[in-house]
């Protein structure tokens, strides 16, 4: 069986810092997969790289068998590679029923009718709307977006990601920012996503690490330092050493 | 043939200086605040309009009139920054562009109101007006003058920019301006400081341009697309990126207008539309706007 | 609240809110048919006014609705009033096909463009574009025998609209044909932004790059954008050449270029209206003033710049829009 992602060997320096080094994982389809490390440890650029806002200098990443590995960032995501950002980044002047709206029809491709009327795209419509209720964003769907709360506003993140119909979702610090009593909450519903979906996530609390992953990255300086299971991370000596306790400072 | 080339140069360096001198002060503050500021042109004005004044009415000697353009221009400018624009560094590019556009128009008015539409008459002496042969080739000692005081200036300003207190506290506002509020720089202070410094050299430059290419109230207009030019070619907040691009543009439109002159136009905009395809950022530009 | 609510229709109707017409904007044409009721002397005046307002609408459609800044659009406004005007003196002064002459032509070169400014932002768009119209303008400066260069067009013919309307000398046929053919493309303009395409457009203005994470192809969509602008700017200029029979080079000229655009911004970026009402309010003070002391209206138009950024940071019609939120709110 294919494994949904792969990399293999991604390298990538500014100048003399490496922020990536020879890093190679492979992602089962329907994993649940966590990646964690200390801050600078490169886990951000790693989502860049893999999603192709950053350019690796050397590597290869292949998405369900195909090498995306010189694919512009847009081709991944119609591929099947969708990201949400650790800080927002979202449409302020679209409600969240339009911006979703949109990423359905990009993935459709109905964006290129400059003619027709939006409101007549009733699947479409449909479609972003039962997202939205999925992530419980549907009361708040024709506020602008950028009047809505802030944890909603990392909940449309999410909604936005899926809109493309994602095979990979990497979802860099969902929790980003919002309260630890609320986190369990919003990582209850990225758990009640398709089991279908493979999901790579970043994030620092260890509670919710070790509930929700089946499989977790340690990355330290660049490099994976080691991946296994919950348990055999959690008692992994080097992991308590690099990791949990530098997490403590934080 | 070569005696031409070297005329070509002398007056196109010249040209260049000028059009630093006219540009340095905005590629600064553009980079540093990335606030657009069209009324640039219209400090240049200013300090033109007042040397203009201290020599005809007054009867001031020329050189005189230098330092007191560039403290007009400074002190214009500053009140404006501190009043009008210094609410605006928040707004939308666009929102920047009209407000400034405004203050173009308003001071376009003004100039007319005061000093008429035609071109500003000024007679300066005559050792400043002459020519000296050297090696059979003729030099205007006036365009001598202008590329030593900007080579002065570029020196100085180089030399504070990377030597200086100020000068740190400048490169670190333009570098990033919230790391530098981080780091306890007061980056209002030093941009009001920078924009008026910058003014003041646009004024100087208004005063200088007069002899070489007239001084009347649309100046403030006229200038403006090549004080962008300089500025978009260079590379915001650039100084030596600023002086490149203003030697680069006046060599080139000198040259043009001499030996080209059915396709100098066309020159120009080939090279600023070709450099900037090539580097978008300018020649010594890190940063967009 | 209505955050509980259930929504009793589909949800696709709350996108069609956005689409309905007002009565304001019903109330705005009618008073655009204004100028024949009551001041006939000012035809002409009302006609470039509408000519400008497509012009500044097709420019809204790039800036405002895709965010790019273009220094360079009078290039196409000229280029279409060119082709309009050059197919007019080689015998064929149809009127609406001779529109489609000088906007098919403007696309066509905007297409090519397109590929260039689809590339670039900021600071380095704005001075390519400049660059660009610089040069078409001076290249038609130099085809002295084709555009007349600095004397202008001159020989341009229009024949009588739909064979039937003679271009009268007072402008009354000038007038209906610009206000019909300005409506017409402020119909297509306004589908265009309620429709997916103009949805993306939003998405690429307010955020490029979070467009690029949902996989949308941003050079493609503004590439298009651009092609569409450069053809409404194409129809304005030859509806320029068609009613006043002439065309100069102040048609492809940087100033107009930088008229329009401080026009557009005056009236209000991305709001449809911005550009044809800033259009009235630049052009009728530039009018007004200018009988005085073409030195008054650089002063008043100076300070009204100012004072709408101070007071309304999105423009004429953003302003308006709001006092009619609070009117709205208040007569509840």
């Amino acid at each position: 069986m294919t494994a949904a992602l792969l990399a293999k060997g991604l390298d990538k320096r500014f100048g003399s810092l490496v922020v990536a080094g020879g890093i190679s994982f492979e992602l089962p389809v329907g994993e649940r997969c966590a990646l964690i490390g200390p801050n600078g440890a490169g886990k951000t650029t790693l989502i860049n790289l893999l999603t192709g806002m950053l350019t690796p200098d050397a590597g290869e990443i292949v998405l369900n068998g195909e090498d995306i590995s010189r694919a512009p960032p847009a081709r991944r995501v119609r591929k099947g590679l969708a990201r949400t950002f650790q800080i927002n980044s979202l449409f302020p002047k679209l409600n969240p029923l339009e911006a979703t709206t949109l990423a359905v029809c990009e993935r459709r491709g109905e964006t290129g009718d400059f003619l027709g009327r939006l409101a007549a795209r009733r699947d479409a419509v449909d479609e972003a709307y039962d997202i939205l209720k999925s992530l419980r964003l549907d009361g708040v769907c024709r506020r602008e977006t950028r009047e809505l709360a802030y944890g909603q506003q990392r909940l449309l993140e999410i909604a936005l990601a899926l809109a493309t119909q994602p095979k990979v979702l990497l979802l860099d610090e969902p929790a980003a920012g919002v309260p630890k009593e609320d986190s369990g909450e919003l990582f209850q519903v990225i758990d009640g996503l398709s089991r279908q979906l493979t999901l790579l996530f970043i994030e620092h609390d260890m509670d919710v690490v070790f509930r929700f992953a089946s499989r977790i990255l340690v990355m330290v300086g660049g490099r994976l330092l080691l991946e296994g299971t919950p348990a055999e991370i959690a008692n992994d000596a080097r992991v308590r050493e690099v990791y949990l306790g530098s997490a403590g400072h934080g | 043939m070569i005696g031409n080339i070297i005329g070509v140069l002398y007056d196109g360096f010249a040209y260049g200086m000028l059009l630093f001198l006219l540009s340095v002060g905005m590629s600064v503050t553009l980079g540093m605040m990335n606030f657009v500021n069209l009324a640039h042109c219209a400090f240049a004005m200013i300090g033109g309009f007042v040397t203009v004044t201290l020599i005809n009415n007054f009867g001031w000697p020329f050189l005189a009139t230098l330092p007191a353009a560039f403290a007009a221009a400074a002190a214009v400018s500053v009140v404006f920054e501190r009043i009008l624009f210094r609410r605006f560094y928040r707004a939308t590019d666009l929102d920047q562009c009209l407000l400034t556009i405004g203050v173009v128009f308003v001071s376009i008015a003004a100039a007319a109101y005061f000093f008429g539409t035609t071109q500003q008459p000024v007679r300066l002496p005559d050792w400043i007006r002459g020519v000296v042969a050297i090696g059979g080739h003729n030099f205007g000692v006036y365009r001598f003058f202008l590329i030593v005081v900007a080579l002065a200036i570029t020196g100085a300003l180089i030399f504070g920019v990377e030597h200086t207190s100020f000068g740190a506290r400048v490169r670190a506002a333009v570098d990033n301006q919230r790391m530098a509020r981080g780091l306890g720089i007061n980056v209002d202070r030093v941009f009001a400081l920078t924009f008026a410094l910058g003014s003041g050299l646009a004024g100087l430059g208004g005063a200088l341009a007069i002899e070489v290419v007239g001084l009347d109230p649309q100046f403030a207009f006229t200038y403006l697309v090549y004080v962008l030019i300089v500025v978009s070619l260079g590379g915001m907040g650039s100084v030596g990126g600023a002086f490149a691009a203003a030697v680069l543009l006046g060599v080139s439109d000198t040259a043009g207008k001499y030996y080209m002159p059915q396709v100098s136009a066309f020159l120009i905009y080939v090279i600023v539309v070709a450099l900037l395809m090539w580097r978008p950022l300018g020649l010594f530009g890190k940063r967009h706007a | 609240m209505s955050d509980a609510s259930v929504p009793a229709k589909p949800p696709a109707e709350f996108l069609a809110d956005g689409a309905r017409w007002r009565w304001a904007e019903i109330a705005f044409w009618l008073a655009a048919t204004l100028p024949y009721f009551v001041a006939q002397d000012y035809l002409q005046l009302a006609g470039q006014v509408l000519i400008t307002g497509l012009f500044a609408m097709s420019l809204d459609l790039i800036l405002g609705y895709a965010g790019v800044v273009s220094l360079g659009h009078a290039a196409f406004f000229g280029l279409g009033a060119y082709a309009c005007g050059v197919a007019s003196k080689w015998g064929w002064g149809e009127p609406i096909t001779g529109l489609l002459i000088g906007g098919a032509f403007a696309g066509i070169v905007g297409y090519g463009a397109s590929f260039i400014v689809s590339r670039f932002k900021g600071l380095a768009l704005i001075m390519i574009t400049l660059g660009l119209n610089q040069l078409v303008a001076e290249a038609a400066n130099s085809a002295h025998g084709l555009t007349g260069g600095a004397d202008g067009l001159q020989g341009v013919h229009t024949w009588d609209l739909l064979g039937y309307f003679h271009f009268d000398l007072y402008g009354v046929t000038a007038f209906w044909y610009i206000l019909a053919v300005v409506f017409a493309c402020f119909l297509l303009t306004r589908r265009m932004v309620h429709s997916p395409f103009g949805l993306a457009l939003r998405g690429i203005r307010e955020n490029s790059t979070r467009m690029v994470a949902i996989g949308a192809a941003n050079r493609a969509h503004i590439r298009k954008a651009f092609v569409i602008a450069a053809f409404m700017a194409g129809v304005a200029g030859a509806l320029l050449t068609e009613t006043t029979e002439t065309v100069s080079l102040e048609t492809l000229s940087f100033q107009r270029s930088a008229d329009v655009l401080v026009m557009l911004i005056l009236g209000g970026v991305g709001q449809l209206y911005g550009g044809v009402v800033g259009a009235a309010i630049y052009m009728v003070a530039r009018d007004r003033f200018s009988d005085v002391n073409p030195q008054y209206w650089y002063f008043w138009i100076g300070l009204l710049l100012i004072a709408v950024v101070v007071f309304l940071p999105n423009g004429i019609v953003g302003g308006l829009k709001k006092l009619g939120g609070y009117l709205g709110r208040a007569g509840r």
